[in-house]
């Protein structure tokens, strides 16, 4: 890793600096009101499914698609994340909104949505609250507490719920055969996505405990050190 | 004299060692084998460095400079596994897969698809698939010489999911009974160039063999010899690696399935970042290096 990638608060341009401000506060508020529309439904209407997507939908699509300039930061460096781990973040997002909720209204689970909403919600106004405090440097204690204490229910919370919607998918991709590829065609080349549906399931299996693991490692780094102080 | 032996995790010794100057490293190895029964010799590897290259095992005590109380780390490489017994198992995989797949059993295609017709192309493709993977366990057998005895168990995982899973997938579609032929001058063309690059690859592999006298582990500059076929020396480092990529683009075009198609590009990938790990290592330990050579594509890369 460069110096660059370390400690980016320190080696920023300006500009990259006013810009992730501007970009991760523009989120902060996003989340934030799709987190007070996700309480706001709740309140009056209970737990709900395809009428809390509804009620969600479009900010929801807009914040959510947002992320994909994430991948762009880490890419050109101005974020200090791996890029292949931030683009498997955000495709799984990308992959929960578009394909799987916003195609198949039968995937809006009653309890899988509401979980992946919640879990979404509360860890994004979180995370970008953390992020554009962080380049201002200065982060209260409470918020980083949060940030690295939420996660341990959430995190789980959040990948049920996907792994939920996910699977209330498959029927419409395995009955319509919608995004596929089939035989016969001159390239001998098939794609069902009904199957890389189920692969991208499969392949939470090896990767939701790295991360989660993960999170804990970054835990007692983080708020280890701070007890100390 | 006595040697301390410090881990390279965390740098806590681990033994003290009574040699005498001309031990080899090979016999320390042995030493600490009986003081640690885990650590069979081949999965230890001494360094000056926590972070160092690797020394040679042949080498003597003195030859590295070592005196009474100097250190050495030993690296613990992990569980090990001979080089043969991985390649064995990862070629047999693509082996067995692709001929049962081949059968087109009720599995993989539903009832009945193993009495439609199938085409020539499919049954050329098969015959060539098995003789691929059928020298290639012939050769790790009775050709290639290691340098290394083992390598990590966790390589033989992943590298099986690897051949294994991509076998199927080929498999799958080249055998499915809605399989497209392509025109047959273009298969025979392609059938024809994919014979010359399997004679080339095993006219490398056996031209490397030859290289190293055998039980040596030295390395010398590969040069061309009687076999034609071995003239890919003037060009690239690793002629093997340029047959084999030729091999899978012809069987792509002879089957025109796209599948075996990203099958040869991943392996072209890998084979392109090991040719250029080995064509910068030529450079580095032979002052001499034919200039001109490139890694893997002649005039290219």
């Amino acid at each position: 890793m460069t110096a660059t990638k370390k400690a980016p608060s320190r080696v920023l341009s300006l500009p990259a600096r006013i810009y992730l401000i501007f970009y991760n506060a523009i989120q902060f508020l996003g989340w934030s009101f799709l987190l007070y529309k996700m309480v706001d439904f709740v309140i009056n209407q209970g737990l709900g499914g395809k009428s809390l997507w509804e009620h969600v939908e479009v900010p929801l699509l807009i914040f959510q698609s947002g992320a994909i300039l994430e991948v762009v930061h880490c890419a050109c460096g101005i974020t200090p994340s791996n890029t292949v781990i931030t683009f498997a973040q955000v495709y799984s997002r990308v992959f929960l909104i578009w394909p799987i909720l916003y195609n198949v209204p039968d995937a809006r689970d009653q309890i899988g949505f509401s979980l992946l909403l919640l879990a979404w919600t509360v860890t994004e106004v979180l995370r970008y609250l953390y992020y554009v405090l962080n380049l201002i440097s200065f982060v209260p204690g409470i918020l980083l507490w949060c940030r690295y204490t939420f996660f341990i229910i959430l995190y789980p919370a959040g990948v049920t719920g996907e792994l939920l919607c996910c699977y209330r998918a498959l029927p419409h991709y395995n009955k319509t055969q919608e995004f596929s590829v089939l035989l016969p065609n001159a390239w001998n080349f098939t794609f069902n996505f009904y199957y890389y549906t189920i692969l991208v399931m499969l392949a939470y299996i090896p990767v939701f405990p790295q991360l989660y693991t993960h999170m804990f490692v970054q835990r007692k780094k983080i708020l280890g050190n701070k007890k100390h102080d | 004299m006595e040697i301390g032996i410090l881990s390279t995790s965390g740098g806590k010794q681990l033994a003290t060692l009574t040699v005498d100057p001309n031990s080899t490293l090979k016999e320390l190895k042995t030493q600490i084998h009986r003081l640690k029964s885990h650590l069979y010799p081949d999965r230890q590897e001494f360094r000056q460095e926590p972070r160092g290259k690797g020394l040679d095992e042949n080498k003597t005590v003195a030859a590295l400079g070592l005196k009474d109380h100097s250190k050495l780390y030993l690296k613990d490489l992990g569980p090990q596994i001979a080089w043969k017994t991985v390649f064995l198992t990862e070629y047999a995989g693509p082996l067995f897969v692709y001929a049962w797949i081949y059968q087109r059993p009720w599995l993989f295609y539903g009832e009945g698809a193993s009495n439609q017709p199938m085409s020539q192309v499919a049954h050329i493709a098969a015959c060539c698939w098995v003789i691929h993977y059928a020298k290639r366990i012939l050769e790790t057998l009775f050709v290639h010489r290691f340098s290394h005895a083992t390598m990590p168990v966790r390589n033989l995982f992943r590298n099986c999911a690897y051949y294994w899973i991509f076998s199927a997938y080929v498999a799958y579609h080249v055998n499915h009974p809605l399989y497209t032929a392509p025109c047959q001058m273009q298969s025979y063309i392609a059938l024809g160039f994919w014979t010359i690059c399997e004679l080339g690859n095993f006219s490398i592999h056996w031209a490397l063999r030859n290289l190293r006298p055998p039980g040596s582990k030295e390395r010398r500059i590969p040069r061309p010899t009687k076999d034609p076929l071995t003239l890919l020396f003037n060009l690239v480092s690793c002629p093997n690696y340029t047959y084999e990529v030729g091999g899978w683009v012809a069987f792509t075009i002879m089957t025109q399935c796209l599948p075996a198609g990203l099958f040869a590009f991943a392996g072209f990938y890998q084979m392109a970042v090991w040719a250029i790990g080995k064509h910068r290592a030529y450079k580095k330990d032979f002052k001499d290096y034919p200039r001109g050579r490139k890694a893997i594509i002649p005039f290219v890369f």
